[in-house]
């Protein structure tokens, strides 16, 4: 007696032919598919990262902005362009990459801005940039800007002696330091809704550094306006301090007695310290400070001790061990 | 390398074009390690096998790039960061130059020890990637050697997560697909040591109980 032996495969089973002819092109669709969805999806990451910014607008002209040549030992370094200083920015507010805060800032208003001062002082309140700028002339002073990550640039800024602004308001005998705080507008600033720093952006200077006249609250750059992603409408320039220091959009300045905690001394006690004072012999732990790479340039250049203003400033660290406080 | 070379023809590239392309290519060595650690899981979950050849493609790729981003750091970091050169730009003396400065980077800097690392890792699996290669190994042993693309993959996410200075959501993304991927890997692993009751094909069953 035959026993059928049933079939391994039912014939439902069985591939139909056309298909199973067609199975490697099938296969190649499919690779093709899939290769073109993960190419796609990394192409347009990739572009968010690398696309065209367009530089700030020209804006309003400041009128009577006078050359300080004595404050601007910059001769024959190239100044660094109105597009290079407008599209290569760190302003965390406005966003991690530096072509961010040139897109992110475009629509920041800054209209009836109010610097508040306070602490150890006499003249306390609210000064517009109008009350901050009566009676002083605008000065161009053309500084090197060096980055804590070690790129550079050379930038003409336009702005008033701090010191000038700081007699106005009379600080008291206690008043050991200054902080000055950056703007947190949650609505106008969308990088704050990261928790990357912590908010709001918080830098400080003993009283000498603030004193110090090569320290400058910054209002212009190449005679114009300040543009946004600069930090609009007032900014600090220290020029012998990396860049971090460099507090924008300043919107409260306070007399402390106490040294102030800086954001990214906040962030990163290890890395970044109060001072900041760039120094070619201290390095960041995790690069050389070394060497710089200014902006537009290939080959590096050496750092220079506190970024070439050491003649005007070395004078306030003579008792400071500047490997400790950095 | 196209889009790099495009994005620098059309202005597309930051005023520090130089740090673009060291990120760039770092970024992309990254993506073409995640791609080919994609393909084995992507088999068992959808049958789709593009393991062969492919695969291949893809590790030859991120090796490419990440050759490409270490050559970058020697060209713009190394060479460009000596300052000066006595001896002229092209010569011995800055050629030692070089590589004193680099042994002494890759030692003194972690994230730079750690991406080093990354990159000497895959150097045998591209040499060992050839047919002949994988006859002449056998292929356990093989295989096996090209596991070391898991630790590449982890310290490349290592050397970029260390290498920014705040902001780490980037980094983590990759962190959290090399996860997913290795993580497939020991699932399935676990799955196989198991008695396969659940994985008899049903035609099987079937037979059997006729």
């Amino acid at each position: 007696m035959l026993i059928k032996k049933p079939a391994d495969i039912r014939s439902s089973e069985i591939t139909p032919k056309k298909l199973y002819q067609t199975r490697r092109q099938f296969i190649q669709a499919a690779g093709a598919v899939a290769g073109a969805a993960v190419g796609i999806e990394v192409l347009t990451r990739g572009a968010a990262v690398l696309h065209a910014v367009q530089p700030a607008a020209h804006g309003k002209k400041w009128p009577n902005v006078k050359p300080n040549p004595t404050f601007s030992n910059t001769n024959g370094e190239v100044k660094n362009s109105w597009e290079q200083i407008t599209t290569y920015n760190n302003y965390y507010e406005f966003g991690v990459d530096k072509d961010q805060p040139a897109e992110l800032s475009r629509n920041f208003k800054t209209d009836g801005w109010m610097v508040e001062v306070s602490g150890e002082c006499a003249k306390k309140g609210k000064f517009s940039i109008d009350d901050i700028l009566k009676g002083e002339t605008i000065e161009e002073r053309v500084y090197r800007h060096r980055c804590v990550e070690a790129w550079s640039m050379v930038i003409p800024w336009n702005g008033i002696p701090l010191a000038n602004f700081i007699k106005r308001c009379e600080p008291t005998g206690k008043a050991k330091y200054i902080k000055m705080t950056t703007a947190l507008d949650r609505k106008q600033m969308p990088g704050v809704q990261s928790d990357v720093l912590d908010w709001p952006y918080v830098e400080g200077l003993r009283m000498d550094e603030a004193m110090h006249p090569l320290t400058i609250l910054v209002v212009g750059l190449y005679g114009e306006m300040l543009p946004n992603q600069d930090g609009a409408p007032i900014r600090l320039a220290v020029p012998w301090k990396y860049g971090f220091k460099h507090v924008k959009s300043i919107q409260k300045i306070e007399f402390v007695e106490k040294e102030p905690v800086n954001t990214w001394q906040r962030q990163a006690p290890r890395e970044y310290g109060f001072y900041a004072n760039v120094n070619p012999n201290v390095n960041h732990p995790r690069w050389s400070q070394a060497t710089e790479r200014r902006i537009g340039e290939f080959f590096m250049r050496k750092t220079l001790m506190f970024n070439g203003y050491a003649d005007q400033v070395q004078g306030m660290y003579t008792n400071l061990d500047l490997k400790k406080y950095f | 390398m196209v889009y790099l070379g495009w994005a620098a023809y059309y202005g597309h590239l930051s005023a520090n074009p130089l740090s673009d392309i060291t990120n760039e290519t770092g970024v992309w060595t990254l993506r073409f390690l995640c791609i080919t650690l994609l393909l084995t899981p992507l088999r068992r979950v959808t049958g789709l096998n593009l393991v062969s050849g492919f695969r291949r493609m893809m590790g030859l790729y991120a090796f490419f790039y990440g050759t490409l981003h270490f050559s970058t750091y020697l060209i713009l970091d190394r060479f460009a960061g000596l300052v000066d050169y006595p001896g002229g730009m092209i010569s011995i003396t800055t050629a030692k130059r070089i590589v004193a400065s680099s042994i002494g980077d890759i030692a003194m800097r972690p994230f730079i020890t750690i991406g080093f690392s990354a990159f000497v890792l895959m150097v045998p699996l591209a040499i060992t990637s050839t047919k002949g290669w994988i006859r002449r190994m056998g292929g356990k042993k093989w295989a096996a050697l090209h596991r070391l693309v898991y630790a590449s993959a982890i310290l490349g996410v290592v050397h970029y997560w260390w290498l920014v200075k705040a902001d780490i959501s980037r980094p983590q993304t990759y962190a959290a697909i090399v996860a997913v991927l290795l993580g497939a890997r020991l699932y399935y692993k676990f799955k196989k040591s198991r008695p396969a009751t659940a994985r008899v094909p049903a035609s099987a069953k079937a037979s059997t109980d006729s």
